[in-house]
């Protein structure tokens, strides 16, 4: 079995109006099953409303299934004796920088799941420092957070889920706040916890450019997965992702209108080079 | 406006003093406020000066730093003079008008104005030496034996130090609150009371509804980080004490036997 | 009403130790009409420069003039260009307040004094031109989805009638579809009542659509001030300074050291695609 496993996921919230009675009940997570193995880069692509970031709430047991089942790690997160063993495995950086920072003091925020999970100070200290040096914060863990940029403030945080050794981190919409050196940043340091540390990552974002190095995409629509697969066959639906509110990379769109215009190019171009080299090869050959 | 306040802001600089333990910080700073109301003549203010401008040397706060903060408090000291000068009955020293000044009156106001401005400047050195979550930690660390009375000192220290750290923050907002307000006509500058207070509510209600969400991501960012009250957890800073604070306690009550005894000659 | 910046300085925290210039020596012109995009990374001033620009900020030195009057001469009614020079700000939708959109959108024409049928006149046409579905109106503004508010919040600042509307990063944290949903609207809204319409962003690519000029911030100072076409030709020291060129750029200049021939001013996907039809003979 993956590190994470979803089976018929369903997640329901009752609607009430002023007076509080029931309006209706939105379904916000609809049957739902993935399958995610140790060390995959997951992305979850999904409008704003389509349902993304309650799935991702579910894997580190801060919701609770309607019907189906989570299983983070083989532990079933409705049960209740596993929550901190599940939070402390699938750890979670949020979307907004500020408001998940705790301490006043870099290294401090850092320590802070370390420190509740009951781990000795000196190990505290050694595990604040190897979180700081993988994200790149190092040099500054005596800062303030509040002098940090966003893209700093959101590696601090990540720093502060990878103090507490999980298997797994799930990052919902961490870049939506910040501006493109940000994003780059956040981007790069997550990259590197996969690849580098081994971590499974489960991405959730709606900005394409970031799913680009993904094993595996899903799309979400309604609550529904509505694609599934790399980033190259998601991309070459062009239609359909426009369908379900989202974008593709420029590049990805003109590859994607010159073919409608006739030129005989690839599907699922994601880079520039990719699209000079084929244009290129049609121009010789 | 707000920044202007540095009564007791912390000062950052590496001292003796800046490097003690929290808790003997706190404990000193109590014992030495009760030595201040038990002095009975002003050979005791004499020892207590002394002993405050000792720490103040040791601390490498610059004394102009501590006095630009007491500018916040002079119209208080002033006020609480002027009533104890005019008001305290006795022995008539001087009258002119229907305000007249008296002997006890005299000696009330100059003790009064001694001792608080003592007070404040002894614990405006406390916070000025210590960090906003040293002393969170000290405050926690000393309240410990009150848990059995069921007080959640944890948790207060908890709220404290969060407190501490949204305060900045919360401010930028008002302040960018504000600005979009004007921005859209809003006038906070005239009219009278009633009309100015109405002029809050563009700002309030976007400010309340801000805090809550950001209390609401908060707990669940603290829950995803295992957070469960104070049960089990560990310190990544414990407070462990050194030689240094154990000769601190030791300068204090040094300083605590003597001047009380010089104080109730 | 144009306006013009003359030699304006702002510096943050004057007399403290860490006084930072956040505008040095800007000096521009928006005549009336124009769609300018305002591109900078945080920190680069862009905000602060258009704060300035509806008097919330008092440059440190330097002249202002809106319509040909200086907005720090003692006469100057703050009021009056505070009406003509809208500012939506960042996130705008946390300054709604009101327990009706409606009557959230009537604050700013009411703060300038019009009564309340004038204001709920301008309110409806405010609404309106934000493309938000009458059935809303009456629904309190924090049960709206987020490009809902944002677009209630836009009509707040647009019931007001400025002749220059200013939004500062008004796209911030929608998905691609509600981004390109607002600035559709911007768009419509300017070709519709010709409005001077400053667009703060960070992103290039958004904005190389819809925009007439480019105004680049780089550390407080005006970099680049120019056509897009034109802006976008320096790709490469935009790169240096952590802000990027459209994709579109990149391609085409590849393109064109492969030996095609392409036109590598273009800067949309529909005017890179006929570009590279016609270098392919199509």
């Amino acid at each position: 079995m993956g590190i994470i496993r979803t089976k018929e996921l369903v997640y329901e919230y009752i609607r009430r109006d002023e007076e509080g009675n029931v309006e209706g009940i939105t379904t916000a997570v609809d049957k739902v099953n993935l399958d995610v193995q140790a060390g995959e880069f997951i992305a979850i692509l999904g409008h704003n409303g389509s349902g993304k970031s309650t799935l991702a709430k579910h894997i580190n047991a801060i919701l609770n299934p309607t019907e189906g089942t989570v299983w983070v790690d083989g532990m079933d997160t409705a049960e209740e004796e596993h929550i901190w063993d599940i939070r402390q495995r699938a750890g979670m950086v949020f979307q907004n920088p500020d408001n998940q920072i705790i301490g006043q003091v870099v290294e401090e925020d850092v320590g802070f799941g370390p420190e509740n999970m009951g781990v000795p100070t000196k190990e505290i200290w050694e595990r604040v420092e190897e979180s700081l040096r993988a994200v790149g914060m190092y040099e500054y863990r005596r800062h303030s957070p509040n002098k940090l940029s966003g893209g700093q403030k959101q590696r601090v945080s990540i720093a502060g889920v990878l103090a507490m050794h999980p298997k797994c981190i799930v990052l919902d919409e961490p870049t939506a706040m910040l501006d493109p050196k940000g994003r780059k940043e956040v981007i790069r340091a997550v990259r590197g916890l996969n690849q580098v540390e081994g971590i499974t990552v489960v991405l959730i974002t709606h900005y394409m450019e970031e799913i680009i190095h993904a094993d595996r995409v899903f799309v979400m629509d309604n609550g529904r997965i509505a694609m599934e697969g790399t980033p190259r066959e998601i991309f070459s639906q062009v239609e359909r992702l426009k369908a379900l509110r989202l974008d593709v990379p420029q590049v990805t769109l003109l590859a994607h209108e010159l073919r409608e215009k006739g030129v005989r190019l690839p599907e699922g171009i994601l880079t520039v080079e990719e699209l000079a080299d084929a244009l290129a090869f049609l121009a010789e050959g | 406006m707000l920044r202007d306040i540095t009564l007791g802001q912390y000062y950052q600089t590496e001292s003796v003093i800046h490097r003690l333990d929290p808790r003997v910080k706190l404990g000193g700073t109590l014992l030495y406020i009760i030595s201040v109301f038990l002095f009975r003549n002003f050979l005791g203010y004499g020892v207590a000066a002394i002993f405050l401008a000792t720490v103040i040397g040791l601390s490498r706060v610059p004394f102009r730093f501590i006095v630009k903060g007491m500018k916040a408090i002079v119209f208080l000291l002033l006020i609480t003079v002027v009533f104890n000068l005019f008001l305290t009955p006795g022995t008539e020293l001087v009258s002119v008008w229907k305000l007249t000044v008296t002997v006890e009156g005299l000696r009330t106001a100059v003790t009064m104005a001694v001792r608080l401005t003592m007070l404040i400047i002894g614990s405006s050195l406390m916070t000025l030496t210590t960090t906003p979550n040293n002393l969170t930690d000290g405050m926690e660390s000393m309240m410990k034996p009150f848990k059995v009375f069921h007080v959640p000192v944890h948790e207060v220290a908890m709220i404290m130090s969060i407190a501490l750290r949204f305060i900045p923050i919360l401010l930028e907002e008002t302040d960018k609150i504000m600005k979009a307000q004007i921005a859209r006509g809003a006038d906070f500058e005239t009219g009278n009371i009633i009309k100015r207070a109405r002029a809050l509510v563009p700002i309030l209600v976007p400010l309340f509804i801000s805090a809550f969400r950001r209390a609401n991501d908060l707990a669940m960012a603290m829950e995803a980080r295992c957070y469960r009250g104070g049960e089990g957890r560990t310190k990544m800073k414990p407070l462990i004490y050194q030689r240094r604070d154990r000769l601190g306690y030791l300068c204090i009550f040094v300083y605590l036997v003597v001047s009380v005894a010089a104080g109730r000659l | 009403m144009p306006i013009i910046l003359d030699h304006v300085n702002y510096i943050y925290g004057e007399d403290g130790p860490l006084a930072v210039k956040a505008l040095d020596d800007v000096c521009l012109q928006i005549p009336d009409g124009q769609f300018v995009g305002i591109i900078g990374h945080t920190g680069s001033g862009k905000s602060t420069l258009v704060q300035h620009m509806n008097g919330l900020l008092k440059a440190t030195s330097g002249h202002i003039y809106f319509g040909g009057e200086d907005i720090y001469d003692k006469d100057f009614r703050m009021k009056k260009l505070r009406s003509k020079v809208g500012l939506v700000f960042q996130y705008p939708e946390h300054q709604l307040f009101e327990i009706d959109v409606f009557s959230d959108v009537c604050f700013g024409p009411k703060n300038l004094g019009m009564d309340q049928k004038e204001a709920e006149l301008k309110a409806f046409d405010a609404l309106r031109k934000v493309g938000l579905p009458a059935e809303l109106y009456y629904q309190s503004p924090f049960e709206l989805s987020g490009g809902q508010k944002r677009r209630a919040a836009i009509a707040g600042v647009l019931a007001m009638a400025p002749e220059v509307l200013i939004l500062d990063e008004p796209t911030a944290g929608l998905d691609p579809k509600g981004r390109d949903e607002i600035l559709h609207q911007i768009k419509e809204l300017q070709i519709q009542t010709g409005m001077t319409i400053l667009l703060v962003s960070h992103s290039m690519e958004d904005v190389a659509e819809y925009v007439d000029r480019i105004i680049v911030m780089n550390k407080g100072k005006v970099m680049y001030d120019d056509v897009p076409q034109k802006v976008f030709s320096h790709y490469r020291e935009l790169e240096e300074v952590g802000l990027a060129a459209p994709q579109v750029t990149y391609i085409l200049h590849a393109l064109k050291d492969r030996g095609f021939q392409v036109d590598e001013n273009a800067t949309t996907t529909d005017e890179a695609v006929e570009t590279i039809l016609r270098s392919l003979g199509k």
